[in-house]
């Protein structure tokens, strides 16, 4: 058997595909081949998850699983443009790092996947068929260690889906982020694109005693591309990890955060704001599993739906037997601004401790009619009133994120999104 | 510490006392063999002397049945259940219907003495028209609808308030009609496995612009061993009508598992209110978690006519395995869908209870009140839905979910869900989850309270706003439930 001949095989749709895949590339993929067999087995028994799947009642994968998907082009001549790097920038093009387009970090160690492949212990592939898929077709990413007590500051990570060819492609890149004791990083994460592909990221986050990763993603893939990201992250005593994620772009979209305290006194934020419209579908599903006493989980998570958009959110905190004194709180906000618009969502306790403070809210609605009428009265315009509270009602969110540089980038992202909106 | 000492001499001579409905009653009773089949299902149904049409209905059912799983998703636990293993009808043996006291067995009316239904009613019970009282009472022992008092009061008013069997015989164009309309035969698995094998329940039937003149109550009460209760309450309220209910359940102590498959259909037309009190008191199987009742209940409302009021109030602090969503559906325009509960589990129980409120009309309104406590090594889920449709302008809920924790083994699970798809709609949900602050306790027992009653206390605090919904009559009673239900899970 022969890959040539495999490519050229009339393209398997869905799952099928994926697998035929595997079939082919096996014996060129990185590292460990008894891991992605096991993934693929796993894969092989559970497919593309479906809305039978309790995780997937609200997220339908119907159109990821109607299309065939192709390995991405080696894309060395793919052209695209970025604004200048303020520090240390890695880039990605469809799933691949272009050392050309990249600045490396200073006070982390940077290494591709593909050349230092290794699968971690935090991903589940055999719980999340997602990473079962990308466990099986990992090829590269980006795996960065920062050392004890080094501050790496700002680092980018930039993936680019370049379209642009007959077929669909579709890539699973694997990142690994380690953070040593006391060493501190922010990522920032911009995932932006151009037609029809599929990027399906696979992330784990090790953030050691006393360390601390601010984890925003900007996420403004092409709208024509499926974006279903995991990110996996273990957080040891008296560490934190403060997530933010802002979902506009994407035909379809899903980000699948876990996170784990196992350390006492550590800490986990997981923030998001979703912005959508016309026939956008984002899901935001998070997991913080309290295992050791003593630590804090907090979330805010706004919804801004417009056209005929989903948003959906599914946040659960699980509390173990063990982890008294735990303080949690998730917030829910989501705000319709069409009649065609539609949200769900599903906040969730699990509490096996008993001396807890836990809770959650979640409201739905529209603008509020006595807030516009306010500031028409005030002459100012319709348009620019349901501006001003729609960007009040993110900001609650937004402002949880404190690097300026990271801050900025959401902001303009988002301006720029109103412009079109307005327009 | 002497406090300790009072408080495990408290919790001995409680314990002891026990769950105070474990006695079994010793009754002539016709039983029907172990196990389920059509040709069960037609001897229910020849017993009833029901006409053609339910045996048909019931044998739809039995099919739809066999083609379902057993539901998976609720957090319980429990060894599989032997369907087959099941007497499906247990009936006390009657003469021609109690006409007198004399004439009903002296051992039904002990029962219903320990039970705690009042005397006057026992007598009414038994047949002697008496004065004055104002809750008509149905009573169901194991499969059949024994008494129903009050017949006469309540058919001047023009209400019907009957076993359901009864109903079946004498108005069946009513029960057609709306039978199996708010929760059809093949629903869910339980649903589907009650339309079968139903062997009474209550029926009602509040005609136009009625306010019905007196409570009605329903006592369900499983005695015989190895049976299933499988009853079936249909409650029909027609334009501005209205109608308080309240339903009491009781069960003997056993060491093996007794499964009781309840469907409830409420129908509220046009300004019609139904208000629907529970107070579920089922055996909750010994302190290591042998025994008990599952409760596997459907409970539904359809609010059908503008500015209907559907109204469900619970405290369940019995039963093994609770397994119940009582529903509201608001068809109608600014009809009002309410949920008031409290849930109490200890030792070995588990609940996993909440509502549905479907937003289907205009301006529909729902509230949700739910109280979990958990204590010993139990589990207790919250579990909702809200969902608001493109049709429901102007909609609204407020939910409210608090769970209490009380020791280091029990657990409390919040699961809801919230689905809108109208901008106008506004939806609001809030939870919490603590344990009895030590300073409240601390407060308490400073002014000389046990630490029996100081939990006591806090607790009645913690669920007042559903307490404050029941019936005056039910109140009383639900305090001293709660109480006596967390004996033994604090010291």
């Amino acid at each position: 058997m022969n890959d040539i001949a495999q490519a050229r095989a009339p393209a398997a749709i869905g799952a099928e595909g994926f697998l035929a895949r595997y079939a082919g590339l096996r014996a060129r993929l990185p590292g460990d081949e008894t891991r992605r067999d096991a993934a693929a087995e796993s894969f092989r028994a559970r497919g593309l998850p479906t809305r039978r799947d309790e995780a997937w009642k609200y997220t339908d994968l119907r159109p990821v699983a109607a299309l065939a998907f192709h390995e991405p082009l080696l894309a060395t001549d793919t052209d695209f443009k970025l604004p200048p790097a303020p520090g240390a920038r890695l880039v990605f093009v469809d799933g691949r790092f272009r050392e050309d387009a990249s600045r490396l970090p200073d006070g982390a160690a940077f290494t591709p996947f593909a050349r230092a492949p290794r699968f971690d212990a935090l991903a589940r592939p055999e719980a999340h068929p997602l990473v079962a898929l990308n466990t099986m077709l990992a090829e590269d990413g980006a795996v960065l260690t920062v050392p004890d007590g080094v501050d790496a500051g700002l680092v980018e990570l930039v993936s680019i889906g370049a379209g642009g060819t007959r077929h669909p492609a579709a890539f699973h890149p694997r990142h690994a982020i380690r953070l040593g004791r006391g060493a501190q990083m922010t990522l920032l994460e911009t995932l932006i694109g151009e037609g029809v592909y599929l990027h399906n990221p696979v992330m784990s986050v090790m953030v050691a005693e006393g360390a601390a990763l601010a984890h925003v993603r900007l996420q403004n893939e092409s709208q024509a591309a499926f974006h279903l990201a995991t990110v996996y992250a273990g957080i040891a005593e008296g560490g934190t990890y403060d997530g933010f994620t802002l979902n506009l772009g994407a035909r379809l979209c899903r980000t699948e955060i876990h996170t784990r305290l196992h350390g006492p006194g550590g800490a986990a934020h997981l923030n998001a704001a979703q912005v959508l419209r016309g026939v956008q579908h984002g899901d935001v599903t998070t997991v913080v599993a309290h295992d050791a006493p003593n630590c804090a989980s907090r979330q805010t998570v706004k919804n801004v739906l417009d056209g005929r958009a989903r948003g959906v959110f599914q946040g659960r905190i699980e509390v173990a037997q063990a982890a008294q004194k735990t303080d949690g709180y998730q917030m829910n906000q989501a705000l319709l601004l069409s009649p065609d618009a539609e949200v769900d969502s599903k906040p969730e306790l699990r509490i096996f401790a008993d001396d807890v403070k836990c809770s959650h809210g979640a409201t739905v609605g529209a603008l509020d009619p006595d807030q516009l009428f306010y500031l028409r009265t005030r002459g100012v315009p319709e348009i620019e009133a349901r501006a001003m509270l729609v960007r009040a009602f993110l900001d609650e969110a937004l402002t949880l994120v404190s690097h300026p540089a990271a801050r900025a980038a959401l902001d303009g992202a988002l301006s720029a999104w109103w412009e079109q909106e307005t327009a | 510490m002497a406090a300790d000492t009072e408080t495990i001499d408290t919790v001995n001579a409680v314990t002891g006392s026990g769950y105070k409905y474990g006695f079994e009653t010793v009754l002539e009773m016709d039983l029907a063999p172990k196990g389920l089949s059509p040709d069960i299902i037609r001897l229910i149904s020849e017993r009833k002397q029901e006409p053609a049409w339910m045996l048909e209905w019931r044998l739809a059912a039995y099919e739809a049945w066999l083609k379902m799983r057993e539901p998976e998703w609720a957090f319980v636990h429990h060894a599989p259940i032997d369907y087959q293993d099941l007497h499906y009808y247990a009936a006390p043996k009657k003469k021609t219907g109690p006409a007198s006291l004399d004439e009903v067995d002296p051992e039904l009316l002990k029962t219903y003495e320990k039970l705690g239904i009042p005397l006057k009613e026992r007598a009414i019970l038994a047949g002697v028209e008496g004065a004055g009282s104002n809750v008509a009472v149905d009573a169901v022992f194991d499969s059949v609808s024994v008494a129903t008092t009050f017949r006469e009061t309540l058919s001047k008013a023009g209400v019907i308030f009957c076993p359901i069997s009864e109903a079946v015989r004498e108005h069946p164009d009513l029960v057609k009609q709306y039978l199996g309309s708010v929760v059809p035969v093949a629903d869910n698995y339980f649903a589907a496995l009650n339309s079968a094998v139903f062997t009474d329940g209550s029926f009602v039937f509040v005609p136009k612009g009625v306010r019905c003149p007196m409570e009605l109550s329903t006592y369900f009460r499983i005695n015989a061993r190895n049976t299933g209760q499988f009853e079936r309450t249909l409650i029909v309220c027609e334009d501005n009508a209205h109608v308080s209910y309240l339903e009491g359940c009781t069960a003997p102590m056993r060491d093996e598992n007794q499964l009781h498959a309840a469907v409830v259909e409420l129908v509220a037309l046009e300004g019609a209110s139904i208000k629907y009190s529970t107070v579920q008191n089922w055996y909750p199987g010994d302190a290591e978690g042998r025994g008990g009742i599952y409760n596997f209940v459907t409970k539904r409302g359809a609010c059908r006519g503008a500015r209907s009021r559907i109204s469900w109030t619970q405290v369940e602090t019995g039963s093994a395995i609770t397994w119940k969503y009582p529903s509201c559906v608001l068809e109608g325009d600014e009809s009002v869908g309410e949920f008031y509960s409290v849930a109490v589990t200890n030792n070995h129980q588990q609940a996993d209870t909440g509502t549905k409120m479907i937003h289907l009309g205009r301006n529909t309104r729902s509230t949700i009140v739910s109280k979990g406590i958990s204590a010993g090594h139990s589990s207790n889920t919250y579990r909702g839905l809200v969902r608001i449709l493109p049709r429901a302008a102007g909609a609204r809920n407020h939910t409210q979910c608090d769970s209490l924790l009380i020791g280091h083994d029990c657990a409390a699970h919040t699961v809801p869900y919230i689905e809108s798809r109208n901008p106008s709609a506004k939806v609001e949900h809030e939870a919490t989850t603590s344990k009895i602050a030590e300073d409240q306790l601390f407060y308490c027992r400073s002014r000389g309270l046990s630490q029996e009653d100081a939990v006591g206390l806090i607790v009645n605090g913690f669920c007042k706003e559903v307490l404050n919904e029941l019936p005056m009559e039910f109140a009383v009673e639900a305090q001293k439930l709660l109480a006596v239900s967390l004996e033994g899970s604090v010291g």
